[in-house]
């Protein structure tokens, strides 16, 4: 059939698949925004020995939808004496980047041959940094529009606060790159197929280890030297680079442009209705392109040990896009259970902990990295 | 004189703050898992369950009028309660009965009698002033309404919440 033949060709077959992969993957990701909110309340709710939501639907399944329809059913009230251009540009600002990181993170191996990646960008990482410190403006245009003292002192904490953590954050995987040599998510992805994920680098699907069990599939469990001595800068990196990713999305203890006991929540307290919404849904849709960067870096992306990718069949395909969505599900639970448990940091002892500390050990560890590789290779 | 607080010292591994947030993280887990559970204890489920049951003899609900056993209407429009009342809550408009009424020797009844529920303070004052035992602070807690004025009690409403009380005094029995 012709018709069918224009489909694929190379350049239209592109187009309609990422379209439709676009589609999806927004459609999965606000519905995990959304979630996340209600697991949000629920997991707050379970930690403080309360309940919690339980009157929309099953378990308070269907809050999230009742939420959002009260929000957009406010008035949206434009305080007097905003800067109404930037007032309204804010909320959007806040949103976009966390939903543009996105599109270079490789959410599954294959489907019917189709990568799973929106954009499979050679500087996928440079991307992730470039476009995810962005949502800063947001923050600080809202905080500065709303001609408020609170929103204000918000703006400027976020601003100062993220000039203390984004050194260590790009720093800190360094190690990575040094490891893997490349700055493509996919192929970072599949080097910790091959060799192990980066925090628990205990398996291979080739090379060798002097305490390797060999598995029917092929694939061998064990550590060799190499991996053991690589695997503690991986964990610093790790470390510090979870600890700053809390302090780029806003999070608990490091969410002082909100902190709502002291700046009645911060930059978005003259927001209303659905401009207010889009910051909350920009600070979970963050925490979600947040959490999938780290299980991308660190946490084997889309694999599961001895578990085949996309290319035996489209069913390991959809494997692999719920594996990956499973540990983002995991690292948001982590980073729910962290909020309700920790203090927030002073704003000094932020700035200490940025400068003084995560920045020394983020820049030391790549030394660490190049001396245990120069060792390895001599 | 000045107080000097010593600080605590703390260590290395203290300092770095890694001991204190795994001590939080797994008290934090525990309560999360208990509850998952289901053996946590939690609060009263408030519109499905209640108090009422568990509520003391002596509790003070929405103040309200009572009849009798005869059947007769206890207030006499003494006005007392209405003098009494600190956020003045209640207005009486008091009437005379009729010479040929079987209660013709009490002379007076309210013609209107109306307390504001926003304005009540549930203090009991009316109950304790009232010399006929004809105002009790019954257990009524939930007195909501959508306007000002469904939140005023009259006549009508308060002898519907207090209904018949029985055993009171009979100073005005007529075989007396």
């Amino acid at each position: 059939m012709p018709s069918l033949d224009l489909f694929f060709q190379p350049e239209i077959f592109l187009a309609w698949t990422s379209a439709l992969k676009t589609v999806v993957i927004m459609g999965i990701v606000l519905t995990m925004v959304a979630y996340s909110v209600w697991a949000e309340r629920k997991v707050s709710a379970f930690i403080q020995d309360r309940i919690g939501p339980n009157r929309v639907g099953w378990a308070g399944l269907i809050q999230p939808i009742a939420d959002g329809v009260k929000l957009l059913l406010k008035e949206n009230f434009v305080p007097a004496g905003v800067n109404k251009f930037f007032f309204s540009i804010a909320p959007s600002l806040a949103m976009v980047p966390a939903i543009l990181v996105l599109a270079v993170l490789p959410f599954g191996s294959t489907l019917f041959g189709v990568p799973m990646v929106i954009a499979n960008l050679d500087i996928g990482v440079l991307w992730v940094f470039a476009v995810s410190s962005l949502g800063v403006y947001g923050i600080v245009l809202a905080g500065w529009a709303s001609n408020s003292k609170y929103p204000f002192l918000g703006g400027i904490r976020s601003s100062s606060q993220m000039i203390s953590y984004e050194l260590a954050l790009g720093l800190s995987v360094i190690p990575v790159f040094m490891i893997t040599g490349t700055l493509n998510l996919g192929e970072i992805v599949q080097y910790q197929v091959d060799n192990g994920w980066m925090v628990f680098p205990a398996w291979f699907s080739q090379g060798a280890g002097p305490l390797e069990i060999t598995t029917d599939s092929g694939a061998m469990f064990g550590l060799s030297l190499e991996k053991t001595l690589l695997w503690i800068p991986m964990m610093i990196s790790f470390v510090v680079f979870m600890i700053a990713m809390f302090a780029e999305t806003n999070r608990v203890p490091f969410d002082l442009p909100e902190a709502e006991q002291e700046l009645v929540g911060g930059y978005h307290t003259e927001y209303s209705s659905m401009r207010f919404a889009l910051f909350f849904l920009g600070e979970y849709a963050a925490m979600i392109a947040g959490a999938g960067v780290i299980v991308t870096l660190f946490l084997g992306g889309w694999s599961l040990p001895f578990v085949p990718d996309g290319s035996q069949g489209w069913f390991w395909g959809l494997v692999n896009i719920g594996t990956f969505f499973a540990k983002v599900a995991a690292i948001i639970f982590f980073f729910l259970w962290v909020r309700w448990t920790l203090p927030r940091f002073r704003f000094d002892q932020l700035m200490k902990l940025g400068w003084y500390v995560f920045f020394e050990v983020a820049l030391v560890n790549i030394f660490i990295t190049a001396g245990i590789l120069a060792y390895l290779k001599s | 004189m000045a107080t000097v607080v010593q600080r605590p010292k703390l260590s290395l591994l203290e300092r770095s703050y890694f001991p204190a947030v795994l001590g939080g993280l797994w008290i934090t887990i525990k309560h999360f898992f208990k509850m998952m559970a289901g053996r946590t204890h939690v609060t009263m489920q408030y519109p499905e369950q209640k108090w009422d049951s568990a509520m003391p003899e002596w509790y003070r609900g929405a103040p309200t009028l009572v009849r009798d056993e005869h059947g007769r209407e206890r207030c006499v429009a003494c006005q007392l309660c209405e003098f009494i009342c600190p956020p003045r809550a209640i207005t009486i408009k008091p009437g005379e009965l009729e010479a040929d009424s079987k209660w013709a020797k009490v002379e007076k009844f309210p013609e209107k009698f109306d307390i504001d529920m926003i304005r009540c303070i549930y203090c009991g004052l009316c109950e304790e002033v009232c010399p006929e035992q004809a105002i009790f602070l019954r257990k009524d807690y939930s007195i909501t309404g959508l306007t000002r004025a469904e939140m005023v009690h009259d006549k009508e409403k308060l002898y519907e919440l207090g209904g018949v009380m029985n055993g009171l005094v009979h100073k005005w029995n007529e075989k007396k």
